[in-house]
C-alpha cells in the first residue's frame, strides 16, 4: 500500500518535472518565433501581435474576477485608463511633458520624474491596484448586475475625471509623443507572466476560495471563506494587470485621451472572455489572439476601397456589429465559451491514444 | 440668480426629469420581471427617435402619424429583442442574460452606425415645439413644457393600464412571482412580451421628445440617457413605478441645478449621476420608495 503511494508520486513527481520541461521548451520557442516576427515583419502585424499580448493580460485580469471568482465587473476600461496614464505620465520625457501641456502646464513633481519603461508599468498596475482596492471596498458588497452597473459607473467617472483635470491629465486632448517602448518582448513577456500568475493563484488556496465563491457564496461562507476579502482580493490583482496592459497599451499606440478608454474597451475585453471560456485561461490566450486579429482583419471593410477598379464604399460601424453579433451567438448558443472553462494540460497531447484518463478536467 | 433664472432652471429641470422618468419605468418593469438590467433599453431610445425621424422625413408624413408609428415599430422591435435575446436565457444564470443585453446594445447602435452612418441628423421639430415664450425677461422654450405634459399623460395612461385591466393584474402577477403566476392560469411569456411593447413605446416617446429637444439625432444618442435613466430607476426604487418617475424627475432636477448653482462642476456633469448610483447602492440599496427585492430563482 504505502509503496504504492510512493510508486504514484514519484509517476507524478516525474510527470509534472516533464511538463515543465515541455513548457519551458514552448516558451523558448514562443520567444524565438517573436523575435523572428520582431525583426522581420512589417511594423503593422509587429503591432497587431503586441496588442494580442496585451489583450491577454487584459483578458486573463478580466478572467480572474469574472471568470474565476464569479463577480461580474465591468470597470476594466477605467483601471487600463489609470495604468495608461500613469505610465505614460512617468515615461514621457520633461521637453515632451512642456509641449504637450499647452493650455496648463503638468503639476510639479509629474512634469519632472522620468523613470524607466519597467517601473513606470510596475507604478502604472499599482495604481490601478490601488484605485481597484478603494472602489472594491464599497461595490464589492453589491451582487452580480448591480456591481456590473456600479463598475461601469466608476470607470465612466475616470474618463470624466480625465476630461476635467487638465493640469494632470492634459483633459479632453490627451497625452502625445509617449514613447513607443512597448515591443513584443513586453507585452508578450507580460502576457506568460500574467497567465503562469493567475494560474498559481487560481490553483492556490486563494484560488479554491475564488472558485468557492463563484460557485455558491453561501456555502462558501458557511465553509468559513471571507467573502469580502477574496472579492476584495481578486478584484484588486485584476485592477493591477488591467492597470499594466493600459501601460503597455499606451505605449504602444502613444497617443491616448480620455475616449481611448470608453466602454467600448471593456467591451471587446469581455469578448474575449466569453468566446474563450469563463474561468479558462487557454481559452482567454486563444481568444485573445483569434479576436485582436480578426478585429484587425475586419478593419479594411470600414475603410472605401477598390477591386479591379470596382469602387466600393467603406462601412463604418459594420465591424462592431460582427463583433457583437458573434458575442450575442457565444453567449446564446455556446455559453461556456470555446474551451467550456478547460484547461489546456500536456497530457492532453501526449496521453492521446493511450489509456489513462486524460487530465484535462475543469480545475 | 433671479426669479426668473431660477425658473427656467425648473423648467428645463423638471423636462430633462420627465425624459428620465420615461426610460426609467421601462428600466424598472423590465427589472420587476425579469430581473434584468435591458441594457439594450437607451438604444431602444435611440430607435424610437430614429423611426419618427424617417418616418417624417422619407414618407413625408405629418408628425402627428410620424410619431404614433415610430412608439408602434419601437414597442415592435423591443418585443424582438426579447424573443432573439432574452428569452433564450431564461433558465440562463442571470449574468448571461445581462451579457447579451450588454451585446445586444453593441449590436443596435453599429447597426444604426451601419444604417444611418454616424453623423448627427437634424431632427425636424414642428413649428408648436420650437416656438419660444416669452414671460417677463423669462424665455421658455416651448417644448420644455410639452415634454412633463405627455409625460404625465403618457404615465396615467401607463397607472391605468396597470391597476385597472387584466393585462396589467397579470404584469403585477408575474413582477410578484413568475412560478405561482404560471399556475393561476396566466401566459406569462405573453405578459412579458407587453411589458417590453409597454416600456418600449415609453422610451420612444422619451426618444422622440429628446429628439425634440435637442434636435440633434446619433446612433450613440441613447448610451448617457440610458445608464442615468437606470440609475434613476435604482434611486428611485427599482420594481416600483412611482419610483422610476420620482428618480427620473429628482436626477433631472439635480442634474440642471447643480451646473446652474455651480458651474465650475458643469464638466463633471456626467460623473453626478454615477456618485448618486455608488452612494445609494450603498446607503440603501432598494431606493427612496423601493422595496427590497429577492433574488429571483
Amino acid at each position: 500500500m504505502d509503496s504504492n503511494i510512493l510508486e504514484w508520486n514519484q509517476v507524478k513527481r516525474n510527470q509534472v518535472k516533464r511538463e515543465a520541461w515541455w513548457t519551458i521548451l514552448a516558451l523558448a520557442g514562443l520567444a524565438g518565433i517573436l523575435a523572428w516576427v520582431q525583426w522581420t515583419w512589417n511594423p503593422y502585424w509587429v503591432r497587431v501581435l503586441n496588442l494580442c499580448g496585451i489583450y491577454i493580460v487584459l483578458g486573463a485580469s478580466l478572467n480572474l474576477i469574472f471568470g474565476f471568482t464569479g463577480q461580474f465587473s465591468l470597470g476594466h476600461a477605467g483601471f487600463m485608463a489609470i495604468g495608461a496614464y500613469t505610465t505614460a505620465l512617468l515615461t514621457m520625457s520633461p521637453e515632451q511633458k512642456v509641449s504637450t501641456y499647452i493650455i496648463e502646464p503638468l503639476l510639479s513633481p509629474l512634469d519632472k520624474i522620468h523613470l524607466p519603461f519597467f517601473f513606470a508599468l510596475l507604478a502604472g498596475g499599482l495604481t490601478a491596484a490601488l484605485f481597484g482596492s478603494l472602489v472594491g471596498g464599497p461595490t464589492l458588497r453589491l451582487k452580480g448586475d448591480y456591481l456590473a452597473i456600479a463598475s461601469l459607473g466608476f470607470a465612466e467617472i475616470i474618463r470624466v475625471v480625465a476630461n476635467n483635470t487638465v493640469s494632470i491629465t492634459n483633459g479632453a486632448l490627451g497625452l502625445k509623443g509617449i514613447p513607443m517602448h512597448t515591443n513584443l518582448a513586453w507585452s508578450w513577456g507580460w502576457a506568460v507572466f500574467t497567465v503562469f500568475f493567475i494560474r498559481r493563484l487560481v490553483t492556490s488556496s486563494y484560488g479554491r476560495a475564488f472558485l468557492a465563491i463563484r460557485e455558491n457564496e453561501l456555502a462558501a461562507e458557511s465553509m468559513g471563506v471571507s467573502l469580502f476579502r477574496h472579492k476584495l482580493l481578486s478584484f484588486t490583482i485584476s485592477a493591477f494587470f488591467a492597470g499594466v496592459g493600459g501601460g503597455l497599451l499606451g505605449n504602444l499606440i502613444t497617443t491616448i485621451d480620455p475616449k481611448t478608454f470608453i466602454f467600448l474597451m471593456t467591451f471587446n475585453v469581455l469578448i474575449i472572455v466569453v468566446i474563450g471560456g469563463q474561468g479558462s485561461l487557454t481559452g482567454t490566450c486563444i481568444a485573445a489572439v483569434a479576436i485582436t486579429i480578426l478585429l484587425e482583419a475586419l478593419r479594411p471593410i470600414e475603410a472605401p476601397m477598390s477591386i479591379w477598379g470596382l469602387h466600393l464604399p467603406g462601412i463604418p460601424g459594420l465591424r462592431m456589429v460582427i463583433f457583437s453579433a458573434m458575442l450575442l451567438s457565444a453567449i446564446l448558443f455556446w455559453r461556456r465559451g470555446i474551451t467550456g472553462g478547460r484547461e489546456f494540460r500536456w497530457t492532453l497531447i501526449t496521453d492521446r491514444g493511450s489509456d489513462r484518463p486524460a487530465a484535462g478536467k475543469k480545475a | 440668480m433671479s426669479a426668473g433664472e431660477l425658473l427656467q432652471h425648473l423648467v428645463n429641470g423638471a423636462s430633462l426629469g420627465s425624459l428620465y422618468a420615461l426610460l426609467a419605468i421601462g428600466y424598472s418593469m423590465v427589472y420587476g420581471i425579469l430581473r434584468l438590467i435591458n441594457f439594450a433599453h437607451g438604444d431602444i431610445f435611440m430607435i424610437g427617435a430614429y423611426a419618427a425621424y424617417y418616418g417624417a422625413l422619407i414618407f413625408h408624413l405629418p408628425w402627428f402619424i410620424a410619431f404614433p408609428a415610430a412608439l408602434l415599430l419601437t414597442g415592435i422591435i423591443g418585443v424582438i429583442i426579447d424573443l432573439g435575446g432574452y428569452r433564450p436565457l431564461r433558465n440562463a444564470p442571470r449574468i448571461s442574460a445581462l451579457i447579451s443585453a450588454i451585446g445586444i446594445s453593441f449590436f443596435l447602435e453599429n447597426l444604426c452606425i451601419v444604417l444611418f452612418t454616424g453623423r448627427p441628423k437634424a431632427f425636424p421639430r414642428p413649428d408648436i415645439f420650437g416656438a419660444i415664450l416669452t414671460i417677463g425677461e423669462v424665455r421658455i422654450l416651448s417644448v420644455n413644457l410639452f415634454i412633463p405634459a405627455i409625460t404625465g399623460a403618457a404615465l396615467l395612461i401607463l397607472v391605468l393600464l396597470i391597476y385597472k385591466t387584466r393585462i396589467g393584474l397579470g404584469m403585477r402577477a408575474v413582477s410578484y412571482d413568475i412560478e405561482t403566476a404560471r399556475l393561476m392560469g396566466i401566459n406569462v411569456n405573453r405578459t412579458i412580451s407587453l411589458t417590453f411593447v409597454t416600456g418600449s413605446i415609453l422610451a420612444a416617446i422619451g426618444g422622440i421628445m429628446w429628439g425634440l429637444k435637442y434636435p440633434q439625432l446619433q446612433p450613440l444618442m441613447g448610451v448617457f440617457p440610458g445608464l442615468k435613466a437606470f440609475i434613476a430607476a435604482i434611486l428611485g426604487g427599482i420594481g416600483s413605478i412611482g419610483g422610476a418617475t420620482l428618480g427620473g424627475f429628482l436626477l433631472g432636477m439635480a442634474e440642471i441645478l447643480i451646473v446652474a448653482f455651480l458651474p465650475a462642476l458643469a464638466g463633471y456633469r456626467d460623473a453626478f449621476a454615477f456618485l448618486i448610483l455608488i452612494a445609494i447602492l450603498l446607503v440603501r440599496p432598494s431606493g427612496i420608495l423601493g422595496v427590497e427585492l429577492g433574488e429571483k430563482a
